[in-house]
This record gives structure tokens, C-alpha cells and sequence, in this order.
């Protein structure tokens, strides 16, 4: 009998123009948790995918208990007790939770559903394993940790030993996670072998053994949890040292860059108005970031901001200038630079050039062109100047079509682009979204640089480590309103959850430092 | 010999174009072959004949070779109109109405006003530009679909134009002693200075049809490259066209640039309109069919992916062979050259699924190579 109740031998799986998986070996012990970390494209979701039978391996050979199987699909994956939790939940929205769990392995007698059986055993396992759950709830009434709940009973309910989860913090809120955190403890005392994708770190320090990493499709090692450190997993990840917590000196702010005054924002989705009333400020040399969950009038705000909506009432001023009824084109002249929060559908012309991509907010300076006609020698230049100095990196320099460079590099472009303006106040949305952690550590450097000298930095988003990591000021947004101010020195992750969440608030009028 | 053979075919094949002119080639190729397989299934008898006569009659004599260049001219200028507006995102299906009302006032003021042929041909443009506002306008100000609009606008400029033309005794022909209520006058009769002149060409080709027409044509699309490609203007227009939140977010006035893009192309359609009407050979019949001319454009930019310098060439093939299919009768249906040419369209939509194996086969051929070598 082997130690190992799964065991992944040399699996190798190749997509057109890429190796996915590359001689991998993944050995998962009976009642372990083992976490698969590895940054964005380097092959995770595609090994669980293999085990769970929804690819197969070219090379390689997979083992329960010592015993050679085959998982041709996810029923041959379930029939061997294995379970999967996706990161985009797989349920039937208007069916109930109930009917859910028991979907494709409903109890039937005389092919009459036995819905008390069921209840049952559903009730028992909620029970036994502490997820809270109410079986005759929608799932589309239901918060997404409670969605997550109903999968791991769907897992339970099979009778799965090794349950799987993608990425499941992706969609939590730090209460949530911490409950998730509880579970997955819990679901190990009772002797299930769990397998824990994800790229955060200190979730795997927090509830892992052993972590298996994996970089560019191959595997570059098992360490146990215990004997290891975040920067020595980092560096495993990333395949050189990395600066996890951003270096950055205490400054003081200088002037007031950006003041809203009373700003009101209409929303498109609803009656109500997407920002109501709100009032704050940007000064020079400080990072200011807008926390809340999305959907809470981040976007409207940021839209009244860059001139793509127009407020309700209130009023914004940079630098004493009042650009509330100004175009986009003159608020960037006068000095806002945006970093948008979907870089492929308002970042970039995808099928423009880098270089046409680099000039898209100064192609009508002059020293583009002459007389409408554009100077292909300056645009060229000058790109391949931002190309050299903010490292972007892709196939055919200046000329290469932005659609076929890596996401990391699209969101350099964007960055070098706004930052090269010379900005007054540079606003960043989500600027780290799907980047992995080396790409991640270069934004919030030019952020801090940016600060550094001296302008406005107003930031977006979800993140609350780069919340807590990179910001001078927090303000909490929620349901139009800012909730909430805080320095993050003097705050924790918990207190903006729970702000966020709208458990607690204290209106901010007026953005008083 | 053969080694600088192979360097051409390297830089050639590494050539952004080659791909999409291979597709474009293939598409043709497919066309034509299925049009053989119905010419034989038609008269098997006659099918080498038939498909002989649509590949070689374009050039067997000056003069039918002056016919292929007069129907080109309008092609490329409907071409241009669809393919100017489909480079800035727009899908002007319009070309046709806006063709139509090119071809009015053009017939208007050569006619009524006396104007001669420059001016004439102006005002065909400014109808032309007109018809296409409309939908550009209804686009950018209340985001109707510019598909739907425009076709409207090809039937109202349809009917427009034909109550307009039965309504204006001078413009038809039997103003002038023909005996066909409705038809447009003969132009020599009209107005012999809204003729566009022929330099000599017509007794160097032998031919009523040959006119400087083709050469504003193909003028008109180096203008139209070179805007889109070397200008502010096109660099904006293209960016509306690939990604309008992203031009929105770059201060850039995607509203006017859809007005503008809509307003360009109708005036290369009426401008087309012109041409044609304006050759002296030509008269319109008030029916109730909307120009083919118009809708044509539409596989002459596909066939050219929309790229203004090979609109002319593909112009001048439709052209070629549609002058070839009328040689095939009586023994043929003209109509089996609408056939080809539909196939060669169908085609040309897949021209991505053409490109992707064309790509795979030059990559095939090229790793063939190196393992055959030492």
C-alpha cells in the first residue's frame, strides 16, 4: 500500500504552441492539504484538469492507492471519489440548493425522487462538517460563499476522499476566506486529501502542508510548509527573488491635486445615483485608494473623473482648475492620466501596432505630425524610447500587433503610456488585475514612483493586500458612498471587510486629511 | 536564378499582405471551379467553352477590355465606400442608395443646371454624401444600427429617385425625341459638356465606353489609402473602427468620426454614381431594382479585405468577369457569373479559416524543407 493516495507521474500535456504541463509529478498524501501555486499560465489548472478528466495527458500516467487508473472524463474522476470545486461555480442558478447537491446522483424509488432521503443526508453533512447551508434557498438568492459551501457538499455528498479547489478565495471577502480557511481544516480533521490551487501565499501558510510549485509548465519542487518561507515560495514561483512588500519612504503630501466637491453620478443600471454626494481629495505625493466591493460606484466615479460621464452635480478641480465640464481630450491635457480598469476593451486598439498603441493620447501633438499627416519617424522613436525605458517587452519591437503580447506587457504599454504624460494625478483602476506577481511588483513600483515625485495617485481596487501594501489613505466606498477613511498603518484587513461589506460605517463629507 | 526565386518567395511569404491576397486567391479559385461544375451540369457539352469565354473574352479585344475598364471605375468607387466605412467600423450596406443619389444629381445638374462633368460630378458626391450621413448620424446620435438604416435608405433613395426623375420631363428621354418615357436622356443630347471626356482613349481602344473614368477611380483609392494609412484623420477613423470605448477614453470624438466615416463613403458611392451616368453611354431605367452596383461593392471589398489598393484590383476582376459571362450567351445564363461571383463572396467571408490553413500549409512547406536538408 502506497503512502499516496493520488499520484500524478511525469504528466506531460501539450496545447498548440505550448507545453502546458511538462513531465509533471504531483503526489498527494491521504488527509493532506496540498496546494499547487504558480503564477498565471503556468499550468495548474491544466494538471487539475487532467486529473479531473476533463483533458487528457499525452505522457504520464496517474495512480490511486498505488493502483495505475484511467480518467477519461469526470465521471470516471467521481466514480474514483474525486471532486472539484471550479472557480466559476457550476450550478443551476434557479434550481435549489437542495436540487443542486444532488443533481446527476438524485435517490429515486419507482423513479419517484426520494427528496427526504436526500434532505437527510444533506442536513447530516452540514452538520458534520459545520457549512451552513439552507437547502430549499435559490442559488441565485444566495451570497457566493454560501454558493461555495454548496459545492463542497455536492463533493461531500458523492462520497469524494480528494476534493479539489481552484482558486476559491478568488471571489471572497477576507470574512469569507477566513471561514473558507475553517472548513478546509475541518474537512482534513475528518481524513479528506484536498488539493488547493492558488497564487497567494499566505493562504498556503495559513492552512497547507505541503505546496508543490509550478513555473512555465514544469515542476520546480515539493517543499513541506513548514520548513519553508513566503519569499523562499515567491522566488520559487517567480524564478527569482521578489519584493513582496513595496518599498516605500514616508512622505508628506504636498497640495491638493484633485478635490470632488458633492460629485453625483446617475448610474445606467438603476434609478438611483451610482455616486451620491461625494466629497474627497488627492494631494500631491500621496497614493489615495478607493476600496469596496465592485459594483459600489467605483466605475461611475471614475467615469465622471476622466469626462466619459457626465455628474449629476458637484464639481472636481485639479490643481485649482475646474475641469468639471471639460472634454477627456482636455482633462488629459491639463494633466489626468487613466489607467483603465479592462485594459483590452478601453486600454488599447488591439489590433494598432505598439507603437500607434504608445501614442494613442499625443498623436495630435505636433511633433507627430505635420499637417495631419503622421510622422512615422517621431511616433517610431518615441516608441521605441517608452519600449527601452519601461521595459515593455514583445515579438517585433514597435511594430509588433498588441494582440498577440502577453497581458503583463499590454498593461506596461499602458502604463509607460500615461505615466510618460507627466501627469498631475495619475488614476489607476484594478491596474494589477490578472497579472502575476512579477508583472504585479512592477506596477506598484511606477505607482510609488509616481508619488515619489511628487504628483497625485488615486487607485482602484479589490485587492485589499495591494490596498493595505501600496496606498497613504484608504477611503472605503459603498453603495455610492464613501464609508469610510482610514490610514492603513492603523487599520486591518478585517475592519475594511467589514466597511466594504456595509456592516459599519461613518460617512466622510468633505475629505479631511 | 533559383536561389534569388526562393529569396523572393521568403520575403514575399513573410509579407503582412501575402496571406490575406492567398486567401483572396483561393476564394477565387474555389469560385470559379464550382462555376465550371454548374456550367457542366447546365451543358456539359459547352462547358469548356463557357468557362473559356468568362476567363479570356475580358482581354480578347480592346474594345470588350474598354468594357471592362468602364464598369470597373463605378465598382471601385462602391468598393471604396463599403471598404472605407467597414476599415472605421461601420457596415455601410448602404452603398446603393447612396450610389442612386450620386447618379440623380449628377443626371440633375448636368441636365437641368447644365453643369459640365467636374461639377457634375461633385454634386454626385454631395448626394451621395448626404445619403450617407443619414444613417452615420442616426448611429452616432441615437445608436441605431447603421445595417438597418442604411437599407431603408437604399429603397426611400430608390423610390426618391424615381418619383423625382418621372417628375422632371427633362431629364428623360423622350424630352429629346426618343421614344422611351422612362428613361434617362442620352447625355449627348442633353448635355454634351456633362460628358466625361476621353482624351483620345475611345479611338485608341476603339471603344464608345473608354474615359478617364478608371483613373479617377484609382486615384480616388491611393487618396483613400493614404488617408487611412499616413494621416491623423485615418488614425483616428480606424481607431473608432477597431475599438471605440478605447478611442472614447483617448479624447477622441467618436461620434463626429462616425458621422464623418458615413459621409466619406456615401460620396465615394455617389461619386461612383456619377461616373457611370456620366460616361454618355449609359441611361437609367426608372424601376424598381436597386443597383447591383452598389450591392457588388460589397465582394470587391471583401475580396480586397477592405484594403483600397487592392479594391482596384478586385474591382477590375469582378468587372472582368462579369464582362465574360455576358459573352457566354445565349448558350449560358449570364446569371451563372452572379453565381461565381457569390461563391467567391461566401468564400471570402471564411477568409480567416482560409488564411489559418494557407498560414499552416507555408509553415509545413517550410519545415518540409529543413528536414529534407542536410
Amino acid at each position: 500500500m502506497s503512502d499516496f493516495i493520488i499520484e500524478m507521474l511525469q504528466i506531460t500535456k501539450e496545447f498548440p504552441g505550448i507545453k502546458a504541463n511538462d513531465n509533471i509529478t504531483l503526489q498527494l498524501k491521504k488527509g493532506e492539504v496540498h496546494a499547487l501555486l504558480g503564477e498565471n499560465g503556468a499550468g495548474k489548472s491544466t494538471l487539475m484538469s487532467i486529473l479531473f478528466g476533463l483533458y487528457q495527458a499525452e505522457h504520464g500516467e496517474i495512480h490511486k492507492n498505488g493502483q495505475k487508473v484511467l480518467i477519461n472524463n469526470p465521471n470516471d474522476a467521481n466514480a474514483l471519489n474525486i471532486g472539484m470545486v471550479h472557480q466559476h461555480f457550476k450550478l443551476v442558478e434557479v434550481f435549489s440548493v437542495l436540487e443542486n447537491i444532488i443533481l446527476g446522483v438524485e435517490p429515486t424509488k419507482y423513479s419517484v425522487l426520494k427528496r427526504n432521503e436526500a434532505r437527510q443526508k444533506i442536513v447530516q453533512l452540514s452538520q458534520q462538517y459545520k457549512l451552513s447551508v439552507e437547502p430549499d434557498a435559490l442559488i441565485e438568492d444566495i451570497s457566493v460563499g454560501m454558493q461555495q459551501r454548496v459545492e463542497i457538499l455536492k463533493m461531500l455528498y458523492r462520497d469524494n476522499e480528494i476534493l479539489i479547489f481552484d482558486e476559491p478565495t478568488a471571489v471572497l471577502t477576507p470574512q469569507e476566506i477566513k471561514e473558507l480557511m475553517a472548513i478546509i481544516r475541518g474537512l482534513k480533521a475528518e481524513g479528506k486529501s484536498i488539493l488547493f490551487i492558488t497564487h497567494k501565499l499566505n493562504e498556503i501558510m495559513e492552512v497547507a502542508d505541503r505546496c508543490t510549485v509550478l513555473r512555465k509548465g514544469q515542476c520546480i519542487g515539493t517543499v513541506d510548509i513548514d520548513q519553508t518561507s513566503v519569499e523562499e515560495l515567491s522566488r520559487m514561483m517567480v524564478g527569482r527573488p521578489v519584493q513582496l512588500i513595496v518599498d516605500k519612504a514616508d512622505l508628506i503630501p504636498g497640495e491638493i491635486v484633485l478635490a470632488v466637491e458633492h460629485l453625483t453620478v446617475a448610474s445606467k443600471l438603476h434609478k438611483n445615483n451610482a455616486v451620491k454626494d461625494v466629497s474627497f481629495n488627492v494631494r500631491a505625493g500621496e497614493i489615495v485608494c478607493l476600496a469596496g466591493i465592485e459594483g459600489n460606484g467605483q466605475s461611475e466615479l471614475i467615469y465622471a473623473l476622466t469626462g466619459i460621464e457626465k455628474p449629476v452635480s458637484g464639481r472636481l478641480t485639479l490643481k485649482g482648475h475646474d475641469l468639471t465640464k471639460s472634454s477627456i481630450r482636455d482633462r488629459s491635457k491639463a494633466g489626468i492620466s487613466h489607467i483603465p480598469e479592462d485594459r483590452h476593451k478601453f486600454g488599447l486598439v488591439l489590433d494598432y501596432s505598439l507603437a500607434e498603441n504608445l501614442v494613442l493620447q499625443r498623436y495630435w501633438e505636433p511633433r507627430f505630425h505635420q499637417n495631419g499627416l503622421i510622422n512615422r519617424e517621431a511616433v517610431n522613436q518615441y516608441a521605441d524610447n517608452l519600449i527601452s525605458k519601461y521595459d515593455i517587452r514583445s515579438g517585433q519591437g514597435a511594430q509588433t500587433i498588441v494582440r498577440s503580447m502577453s497581458g503583463g506587457n499590454q498593461q506596461k504599454a499602458i502604463v509607460a503610456r500615461e505615466i510618460d504624460k507627466n501627469p498631475e494625478l495619475l488614476i489607476a483602476i484594478q491596474p494589477t488585475r490578472g497579472l502575476d506577481i512579477g508583472a504585479i511588483e512592477y506596477i506598484h513600483t511606477q505607482l510609488v514612483a509616481q508619488r515619489d515625485s511628487g504628483k497625485g495617485v488615486l487607485l482602484v481596487s479589490l485587492e485589499l493586500d495591494e490596498v493595505m501594501n501600496v496606498s497613504d489613505r484608504i477611503l472605503v466606498i459603498y453603495e455610492g458612498n464613501i464609508v469610510g477613511e482610514f490610514d492603513p498603518k492603523e487599520t486591518t484587513v478585517e475592519q475594511l471587510g467589514l466597511y466594504m461589506a456595509g456592516a459599519r460605517r461613518n460617512d466622510v463629507k468633505g475629505g479631511q486629511v | 536564378m533559383k536561389i534569388n526565386l526562393k529569396q523572393a518567395w521568403h520575403t514575399l511569404k513573410n509579407k503582412p499582405g501575402f496571406e490575406s491576397f492567398l486567401a483572396s486567391a483561393a476564394a477565387i479559385g474555389i469560385g470559379l471551379i464550382f462555376g465550371f461544375l454548374l456550367l457542366v451540369i447546365f451543358k456539359a457539352e459547352k462547358s469548356v467553352y463557357g468557362l473559356s469565354q468568362i476567363l479570356v473574352v475580358g482581354f480578347s479585344s480592346a474594345a470588350k477590355f474598354s468594357k471592362v475598364l468602364y464598369q470597373a471605375a463605378p465598382l471601385i468607387m462602391t468598393g471604396l465606400s463599403v471598404g472605407f466605412a467597414f476599415k472605421t467600423g461601420l457596415f455601410n450596406i448602404g452603398a446603393s442608395g447612396q450610389y442612386m443619389l450620386g447618379m440623380f444629381m449628377a443626371l440633375y445638374s448636368g441636365i437641368v443646371w447644365q453643369f459640365p462633368w467636374y461639377a457634375a460630378l461633385i454634386m454626385a458626391m454631395l448626394g451621395g454624401a448626404i445619403w450617407g450621413a443619414m444613417p452615420g448620424l442616426f448611429k452616432a446620435y441615437f445608436n441605431v444600427n447603421e445595417v438597418i438604416t442604411s437599407i431603408m435608405f437604399n429603397w426611400i433613395g430608390l423610390f426618391a429617385v424615381n418619383v423625382l426623375l418621372a417628375n422632371i420631363p427633362m431629364v428623360l428621354a423622350d424630352y429629346y425625341g426618343a421614344s422611351n418615357p422612362d428613361r434617362t436622356a442620352n447625355m449627348s443630347a442633353a448635355n454634351k459638356a456633362a460628358i466625361i471626356p476621353k482624351w483620345g482613349l475611345d479611338t485608341l481602344f476603339d471603344s464608345t465606353y473608354m474615359n478617364i473614368s478608371i483613373f479617377m477611380a484609382i486615384i480616388l483609392a491611393v487618396i483613400i489609402y493614404f488617408v487611412l494609412n499616413r494621416t491623423t484623420f485615418g488614425y483616428e477613423l480606424k481607431a473608432c473602427g477597431f475599438n471605440r470605448n478605447a478611442s472614447i477614453y483617448a479624447g477622441i470624438n467618436a461620434k463626429r468620426n462616425i458621422v464623418l466615416s458615413m459621409v466619406i463613403a456615401g460620396s465615394l458611392a455617389g461619386f461612383g454614381g456619377g461616373l457611370y451616368y456620366l460616361s454618355g453611354t449609359a441611361q437609367y431605367t426608372i424601376e424598381k431594382l436597386l443597383a447591383t452596383m452598389g450591392f457588388n461593392g460589397i465582394p470587391v471589398a471583401l475580396l480586397a479585405t477592405s484594403n483600397p489598393i487592392g479594391i482596384i484590383f478586385s474591382a477590375l476582376f469582378i468587372s472582368y468577369i462579369q464582362v465574360g459571362g455576358e459573352a457566354m450567351q445565349p448558350e449560358f445564363a449570364k446569371e451563372i457569373v452572379d453565381i461565381i461571383i457569390s461563391v467567391i463572396i461566401y468564400l471570402s467571408a471564411f477568409s480567416l479559416l482560409l488564411k489559418g490553413i494557407i498560414r499552416k500549409l507555408i509553415k509545413q512547406s517550410a519545415t518540409a524543407g529543413k528536414e529534407v536538408a542536410p
